[in-house]
């Protein structure tokens, strides 16, 4: 593999009181973000919440109703798509069928005016970048999934955009693949250092990848940090949720200290680590591995196991107790409990987040 | 912004040059002849534009030079919202005046009393537009796209609002502007003032609403005979096609390929042509009608001549479109619904009148339609088989050429021919909307469909292989005719009249085409030439913007673009003439008039077969190659075009051969420099040449079976091979486009 030999380009995003209508659908309300040069940022969040909205924004293939757009501080909200520099990998990889891989690599650039022959180098340059060297003259049907993935990540980046765009780019592959090719864009960028934002649903994809995770929902930021951030605190239960599957239960905050809270949640005290929070009702995000089960008649917090599986490394339960149902894995797979136990319920100390009711 | 200035100047340019380098109005001897040269620029009838208004008192043209000024002076304004927005309105404001001026400035002056009061009498009037107006339009349209993209409209794309407000132009310009003169002129008098009483005189006359025949003694009114005949066609046509379409699909009927066949033949026949072939078995000399008189001593009688005729020749033409349409509703009926139906006891009778047949009513009824809108538009077979019991196209078309000559009556009965298709046109697009049951989906439909109940499939096949063997026999006849002496009289086998209409001898070394056929034939295939490229590329264009662009009023432009589909052609042929004849645009007699009508006429069915196959075409490959720095023009050129390849060889091959074998509108149009070869042959019918007729109908079938023939096999192998090459790189698509198929 080789290297570009120019200094990559990097531009940072800047979307400014950004607001996206289709008809009397609002799709975007007041979106403002920052996107800093050279980080890779995730946007997140369930279908329809936006986020493929604000990435075709950002190409330039929808223009947003009110607000501005700036691309490495320059104004592009009425710029046409090909006269920004930006370039993006599309979900279904939109490669050119009657076009070889080589071909499609050098389409931009012929298109932005290079000359046949050098559009040509680069574009070989391109394919070595992903691993593809040798294989430009094969048409896109004659190439497997992943290949096809890394001729439209190559056609992209061969550009040197300011910014690239990546819309579920491993949506289309296997979920072995899918892994392999993920850690192969995260090195791609920061090996050449541009800026890159990311549109997935998947929490997963996200987490591995990003340096920033923008969670979106109804077409509003609903959080925005890095992946830890986000994982651990989550700001509110769909954040828990979506970052994860969390329990969500509510709960007393009897005291609250410098970097510590106690909650009560029926009769079980629990203290545990947490940022400035007040006394009060509030809300406990708990994630379904934070939950120990131990059987027991007449616990502090106590529920009924009403179904088990078992899935060979963990074993699932769902209990009920009076603060509702819990979703519940456990690791003891040896000493599976039956459905109809009676059990006291406890927390670990990691997998807990208390968010304001 | 270099860009942008770029295209610019070159529009500023081209307007500068409408004004100073070619004449501004029409050249009498035409502008390609290039006689005006000899001229340019001192004789006032070929001075451009700049000469008319200093030199030639046309000062009002003074405006549109003004307003290319203003457009010139906002090229150098910096801020691009409010340059955008001077440009667009300077070019808006010339298209209107340009179009305004025409319309009221005619040969002598005012056009309408109105001006003159108002703007006082002028001197001098105007000759029609020519290159420098055309040039000048053009400019000023182009100017409003390029403001309209500044300012961000339609994704600041140039192309595309440019293509959109080119082809609203053009359609309004050779749609709507014919049929309002059309509407304008049955109640206008000569001299151009409002004057309904020729309307109100038609309008009530007994000959085009008297019901007499149902209430009393006498015939009815042309109006509700057409409308009967159009009935009577389309039930006949939807049933006979419904018997194919089972036969096709349903049983194991050893004939289906040859069934298939049965499909292109009505694209390739003129449209008279099968009235023709009835004749020659069934008209007085007719070899039927002489084989009964021998035998049985029938007398021989005018049956044909009539209504039962022409609904025979139309219910042969047509049932081949009927079938092409109800094969794929009955393939469309999803099997596993008729093997659930078996599963709960019912038998093969009971599922098919209660499941099968139910599920294809929207499919029998959109069959219906087209059947119903087919046999309104009909004019070849009504010319040939009607004699005195004409319907409202033939009763139009002799408004005008017969001794009548009332352009008043001509105009009354092209609206009411109008009035009834766009009926049916709208009931088919809006009640029969959302109700096509047919379910092909992406899924896999595994199953098969089950066979026809016993009664049901004995009565289809005891319909279908006569009524085979009878179009055989009609389609025999034509070729047949062609070698025969004169018919009737004297059966025996000659040469003599393709000899008439194709010889050719050599003199002093030089081919000279002295057959009577070639002259119409060359114009025909030069003309068809020519109008074929324009008609798929206006279609496809159309095509590309409907299903790919996002722009306001899109419905309204494809519904008014699909309008022009249900236009008979002899409306279409009569509002030519009333609209193209005087200033503003004048262009009667001329190719350029024949090849606007085909071009406008068949891009419908460009639109339709671009839309299917366009619809086919992941979106996500065109907004791919505008992220990589392609204009839309290049990304149509380098993207869809090569994909699209079998589609624009279809809508090639279907605009030449629609443009061969028209004859309702072209009848009207055609000169005696331009003749077409349907037009042609008319006259050979109307003057008794019979042989010489058929042996020319059966020569352009035979051309247009090379042609097809030919492009099929160029393009057939190659289509397959595209189809799944889009289908592996992108992932495939549920099969939405036999809806838009099924309204053909």
């Amino acid at each position: 593999m080789s290297t570009p030999k120019s200094t990559p380009r990097t531009g940072s995003v800047v979307f400014q009181n950004v607001r996206k209508q289709f008809g009397a659908f609002t799709a975007i309300h007041d979106l403002s973000l920052t996107i800093e040069p050279g980080t890779l940022v995730t946007l997140l969040g369930p279908s329809g919440c936006g986020k493929t909205t604000t990435l075709r924004m950002l190409a330039g293939l929808e223009h947003p109703s009110s607000g501005r757009i700036l691309i490495g501080g320059k104004d592009v909200t009425m710029l046409p798509a090909n006269e920004r520099d930006v370039s993006m990998v599309f979900q279904s990889y939109a490669l050119f069928p009657h076009m070889s891989a080589l071909d499609n690599v050098a389409y931009g650039l012929e298109s932005s005016g290079i000359r046949k022959k050098e559009a040509r180098e680069r574009a070989e340059e391109g394919l070595q970048l992903v691993g593809l060297g040798g294989l430009g003259q094969r048409l896109p049907a004659e190439l497997s999934g992943g290949q096809q993935q890394r001729v439209a990540v190559a056609r992209a980046l061969v550009l040197e955009p300011q910014v690239l765009l990546l819309d579920e780019p491993l949506s289309n592959l296997d979920a072995r693949l899918r892994r392999k090719v993920r850690t192969e864009i995260r090195e791609l960028q920061q090996r050449l250092g541009f800026t890159a934002v990311y549109v997935t649903h998947d929490q997963d994809e996200a987490l591995a990848v990003s340096d920033r995770i923008i969670v979106m929902k109804d077409g509003v930021i609903a959080q925005e940090g890095a992946p830890r951030e986000l994982y651990e605190t989550p700001a509110s239960t769909f954040i828990a949720d979506f970052m994860g599957e969390a329990n969500v239960l509510p709960c007393e905050v009897t005291a609250a200290e410098a970097g510590q809270a106690t909650i009560r949640i029926g009769g079980l005290e629990h203290r545990l680590a947490s940022g400035n929070t007040r006394p009060g009702p509030a809300k406990l995000a708990v994630r379904p591995n934070a939950v120990t089960l131990t059987p027991a008649k007449g616990a502090a917090l106590a529920g009924t196991i009403s179904s088990a599986a078992y899935l060979g490394g963990h074993v699932e339960y769902e209990v009920e107790t009076p603060a509702g149902l819990l979703f519940v894995v456990d690791q003891a797979v040896d000493n599976m409990l039956s459905p109809a136990t009676e059990v006291a319920i406890g927390f670990r100390n990691r997998g807990l987040a208390l968010i304001d009711a | 912004m270099e860009h942008r200035n770029r295209r610019l100047d070159l529009t500023l340019g081209l307007g500068l040059a409408a004004f100073l380098l070619v004449p501004w109005y029409r050249i009498e001897g035409g502008f390609f002849s290039l006689g005006w040269l000899a001229d340019f620029p001192s004789d006032p009838a070929v001075a451009p534009g700049l000469a008319q208004i200093f030199a030639h008192g046309r000062i009002w043209l003074g405006v549109a030079l003004f307003l290319l000024a203003t457009a010139t002076a906002a090229r150098f304004v910096r801020d691009a919202d409010r340059r955008g927005l001077v440009l667009a309105i300077a070019g808006a404001t010339g298209v209107m005046f340009l179009a305004f001026q025409g319309l009221a400035i005619g040969f002598s002056g005012w056009t309408w009393t109105i001006s003159e009061t108002l703007f006082g009498p002028l001197s001098d009037g105007q000759p029609s537009m020519g290159a420098g107006a055309v040039l000048a339009g053009l400019t000023f349209v182009l100017l409003f796209a390029f403001g309209l993209a500044e300012r961000g409209v339609l994704k600041g794309d140039a192309f595309i609002v440019a293509a959109i407000s080119l082809l609203v132009c053009l359609v309004i310009v050779f749609v709507f502007y014919p049929v309002g003169s059309m509407f304008a002129a049955s109640v206008q008098d000569f001299d151009g003032s409002f004057k309904p009483d020729g309307f109100i005189r038609n309008i009530q006359d007994g000959s085009i609403w008297s019901l007499s025949c149902v209430v009393g003694e006498g015939r009815c009114g042309v109006a509700w005979r057409t409308l009967w005949l159009a009935l009577m066609t389309a039930t006949g046509s939807t049933l006979l096609g419904l018997a194919f379409a089972l036969v096709a699909t349903r049983t194991r009927f050893p004939f289906k390929k040859g069934m298939r066949l049965l499909t292109i033949l009505p694209i390739i026949t003129p449209p008279f042509v099968i009235g023709l072939a009835l004749t020659l078995l069934f008209g007085r000399a007719g070899v039927v009608t002489e084989f009964l008189a021998d035998t049985f001593g029938i007398e021989p009688g005018r049956w044909l001549y009539g209504l039962t005729g022409i609904w025979i020749a139309q219910v042969l033409s047509f049932t081949p479109i009927s079938f092409l349409v109800l094969i794929g509703v009955v393939e469309g009926v999803s099997p596993s619904m008729e093997e659930a139906s078996q599963t709960l006891r019912a038998d093969r009778w009971r599922t098919f009148w209660t499941v099968s047949l139910p599920l294809m009513k929207p499919g029998l009824a959109n069959a219906f339609l087209i059947g119903f809108i087919e046999s309104m538009a009909d004019f070849g077979n009504p010319l040939v088989l009607g004699g005195s019991h004409g319907v409202l196209s033939t009763e139009i078309f002799f408004a005008v050429v017969g001794a009548q000559n009332d352009p008043s009556r001509a105009a009354v009965l092209a609206i009411i021919l109008l009035c009834f298709t766009l009926t049916a046109f709208l009931a088919q697009r809006y009640w029969l909307a959302g109700k096509n049951y047919s379910t092909v989906t992406g899924k896999g439909d595994s199953g098969a469909h089950s066979a026809l109940p016993r009664s049901v499939s004995i009565g289809v096949h005891a319909v279908v292989i006569p009524w085979m063997i009878f179009t055989v026999v009609v389609y025999g006849m034509i070729v047949f005719g062609g070698f025969v002496k004169t018919w009737g009289l004297d059966h025996s086998l000659t040469l003599e009249h393709y000899a008439k209409a194709f010889s050719i001898s050599v003199v002093d070394g030089a081919i000279a085409w002295t057959g009577v056929a070639w002259n119409s034939f060359w114009t025909t295939m030069e003309i068809s030439l020519i109008a074929a490229p324009l008609t798929a590329l206006v279609g496809l264009l159309t095509a590309y913007l409907i299903v790919r662009q996002r722009f306001a009023g899109r419905d309204v432009f494809e519904f008014a673009l699909m309008l022009s589909f249900a236009i008979p052609g002899t409306v279409i042929g009569i509002s030519y003439i009333i609209a193209f004849n005087l200033p503003p645009l004048e262009m009667t007699g001329t190719a350029l008039i024949l090849i606007a009508c085909f071009v406008f006429r068949n891009m419908p069915v460009g639109v339709r077969g671009g839309i299917a196959a366009m619809s086919q075409l992941d979106k996500s490959l065109d907004e791919a190659s505008l992220t990589l720095r392609a204009t839309s023009f290049r990304t149509l050129r380098k993207v869809i075009l090569p994909l699209l390849r079998p589609a624009i060889v279809a809508a090639l091959v279907y605009s030449f051969v629609r443009a061969i074998t028209s004859i309702s509108a072209v009848v009207f149009l055609v000169s005696a420099e331009y003749n077409m070869a349907t037009a042609y042959i008319v006259g050979l019918v109307e003057n008794g040449e019979f042989g010489v007729a058929i042996a020319y109908s059966s020569a352009l079938i035979l051309v247009m079976i090379t042609v097809i023939t030919g492009l099929q096999l160029l393009v057939g192998e190659r289509k397959l091979r595209r189809e799944n090459r889009v289908l592996s790189a992108a992932p495939a698509r549920p099969a939405a486009t036999l809806s838009q198929e099924k309204t053909a």
